[in-house]
């Protein structure tokens, strides 16, 4: 039978290429649990990517090195902000640009389209600039505010809030609500996938920072993971087994964070894909 | 600000057209008060910034000290064009983008087929070409640092027990870049496959069905089914991955730091060395107007193709 030929075909290639996708992260975790001196021995056999000889010495190692619960603390904690903060910015102005009539509502639209060009790459100098001007340079602020209001973000909100039908709000309106109160009570429920799309977007996205903070903290005060285990790495002794557990341990949060919410992720990635 | 008013109704001056009128100006009020944030923050942080990049491009300009501060006008785009350093890290980044982007569309597609499918187990097969893309690229970048060790890394432990030599991937100017395109491959194209995936579930079952009614192919239906039906998509899979292949940055900052021999140094790392270690801030300006520009013309580019079909 063709069809159980290609489905056998389908399967070896989908394995093969899978396993491509997936050993070298099984290396870094299962490395991060073996002996410094297996880690080297295995490389060549198969050894290298099943368990042996269990150990959690590299993460107390590690973990004695460098404060990397303050790191994860302070990423958590920034990107948390940034996500929330982003949330309530971000929606009540796509909200206005999607319902609301006022003059230069499609000035305000058009800009905001046209500066999602902008690349970060292109404004990090005099942004570098604003941020010191205000002051912020090792402050908390200087990690979050440049980055709650987000182009894209908006610009998700109001592509969601276009669909809300028009005569819910109007209802809402007869009824004596606010706009602010129809917004919180009745769109706002309404909302919780596009909600839950954008906070995690944002979150994955500024999770991975690595440029920005470089430039505007110094010390290990404000220090997010990223560049946590970027110093580790670099910081003599090298320890392989101690540099797989910090990588593994900085990517734990995020993969958690994927695996509860990937249904929201996948679709924020295939929404913007499709609509572009 | 200015309140959105109608002077047909006005005229009328009656009670529910006064009303109305309240109403609309209340609306204007919401709307302004809505927008204030977002607009604010967008002002002072990305729209100014991006206005002083194109202003400190025409100046001479030290972030440790700001007030030293003097206009040269063109100077700065003048040594830019006589700047070998410069062509170089141009050349590196159209190359990086060259490659990359054909390679990983085309392997993010060729995935996306592959898992399109009623397969029992797709998802764990998805999910495994997808865990590279939620891995952070420091973690990426430092992890592949390893596996391209050129004694004892993975893969020339892999290359070894093949019988091929040992090779010196990120230590030699020659394989350097393409190391970091490989690796990049490899990471990122788990999110193309994702939006190729959502693109090749919008097509409809009966055209496939219809065309093998006739006798097609699987090929033939690739060819003229899949493909043309995913047009859009496909321009604007290869619209992101442009933008983002220009940026490319994090990878040869960690990795190689530009070199060996200036071989992996980008744009953005050009700009990033031009104004934080040398300090040359209104010299880097002028190479992030630069920069914008070739992103700008990119996106322009393909969004025309986008228009055309």
């Amino acid at each position: 039978m063709p069809a159980k030929r290609s489905i056998a075909v389908l399967y070896s290639l989908n394995i093969v290429i899978s396993l491509l996708f997936i050993v070298p992260l099984l290396w870094m975790i299962v490395s991060s649990f073996k002996p410094e001196n297996r880690i080297f021995a295995d490389l060549s056999s198969i050894k290298a990517i099943l368990p042996v000889d269990f150990t959690l010495d590299n993460y107390i190692k590690a973990f004695q090195r460098i404060p990397m619960m303050k790191y994860l603390f302070n990423s958590l904690f920034y990107v948390t902000v940034i996500g929330l903060c982003g949330l309530g910015v971000n929606s009540i102005c796509g909200y206005a640009l999607a319902k609301l009539n006022f003059k230069g509502r499609t000035l305000i639209l058009t800009a905001i389209i046209a500066l999602m060009i902008v690349p970060f790459e292109s404004i990090l100098m005099p942004l570098y600039v604003v941020v010191n001007s205000l002051h912020w340079v090792n402050t908390w602020w200087a990690l979050i505010v440049p980055f709650v209001a987000n182009c894209f973000s908006i610009f998700m909100f109001r592509q969601f809030f276009m669909d809300i039908p028009n005569e819910l709000l109007e209802a809402a309106a007869i009824d004596g609500s606010s706009p602010f109160r129809t917004f919180a009570t009745v769109v706002v429920p309404l909302s919780g996938p596009v909600f839950t799309t954008v906070f995690i977007l944002d979150f994955i996205s500024h999770w991975g920072d690595f440029l920005w903070p470089i430039l505007v903290t110094t010390g290990e005060k404000l220090r997010n993971v990223q560049l946590g285990i970027q110093t580790f790495f670099t910081l003599p002794p090298v320890y392989y087994g101690q540099i797989m557990a910090a990588l593994t341990f900085t990517t734990l949060p995020i993969v958690i964070l994927f695996l509860l919410l990937q249904k929201y992720y996948i679709q924020g990635i295939t929404n913007t894909g499709l609509k572009g | 600000m200015e309140i959105v008013s109608h002077p047909a109704r006005a005229e009328h001056g009656s009670k529910p057209a006064a009303s109305l009128r309240s109403g609309k100006r209340k609306e204007s009020l919401t709307g302004y008060a809505f927008v204030f944030p977002a607009v604010v923050l967008l002002i002072v942080f990305l729209l100014v910034p991006f206005l002083l990049a194109i202003a400190l491009g025409f100046t001479k300009f030290n972030l440790l000290r700001p007030e030293d501060i003097s206009f040269i006008g063109l100077r700065n785009y003048l040594d830019i064009f006589q700047d070998k350093l410069f062509y170089k890290s141009l050349f590196n980044t159209m190359y990086f983008t060259v490659i990359v982007v054909p390679v990983q569309c085309g392997v993010a597609l060729i995935l996306a087929l592959l898992v399109n499918n009623a397969l029992p187990f797709r998802n764990m097969f998805r999910i495994a070409y997808f865990s590279p893309v939620v891995t952070s690229m420091t973690v990426i970048a430092i992890l592949w640092i390893y596996l391209y060790n050129p004694n004892e890394g993975l893969i020339n432990s892999l290359l070894d027990a093949l019988g091929i030599p040992k090779q010196p991937f990120l230590r030699d100017k020659s394989q350097a870049m393409n190391s970091i395109i490989f690796m990049s491959v490899w990471q990122a194209a788990g999110y193309q496959m994702m939006i190729f995936l959502a693109g090749l579930q919008g097509i409809s079952r009966d055209m496939y069905e219809a065309s093998a009614i006739d006798g097609a192919g699987k090929l033939q239906q690739l060819r003229y089914i899949t493909l043309p039906s995913l047009y859009n998509v496909i321009v604007f899979v290869l619209m992101i991955t442009t933008i983002q292949a220009v940026k490319l940055f994090t990878q040869p900052f960690i990795m190689t730091n530009g070199g060996p021999e200036n071989s992996t140094r980008t744009l953005a790392l050009f700009i990033y060395q031009q104004g934080f270690q040398f300090r040359n801030a209104g010299y880097a300006s002028a190479a992030s107007v630069i920069f914008f520009l070739i992103v700008l013309l990119i996106s322009l580019l393909m969004r025309k193709f986008l228009k055309d079909k």
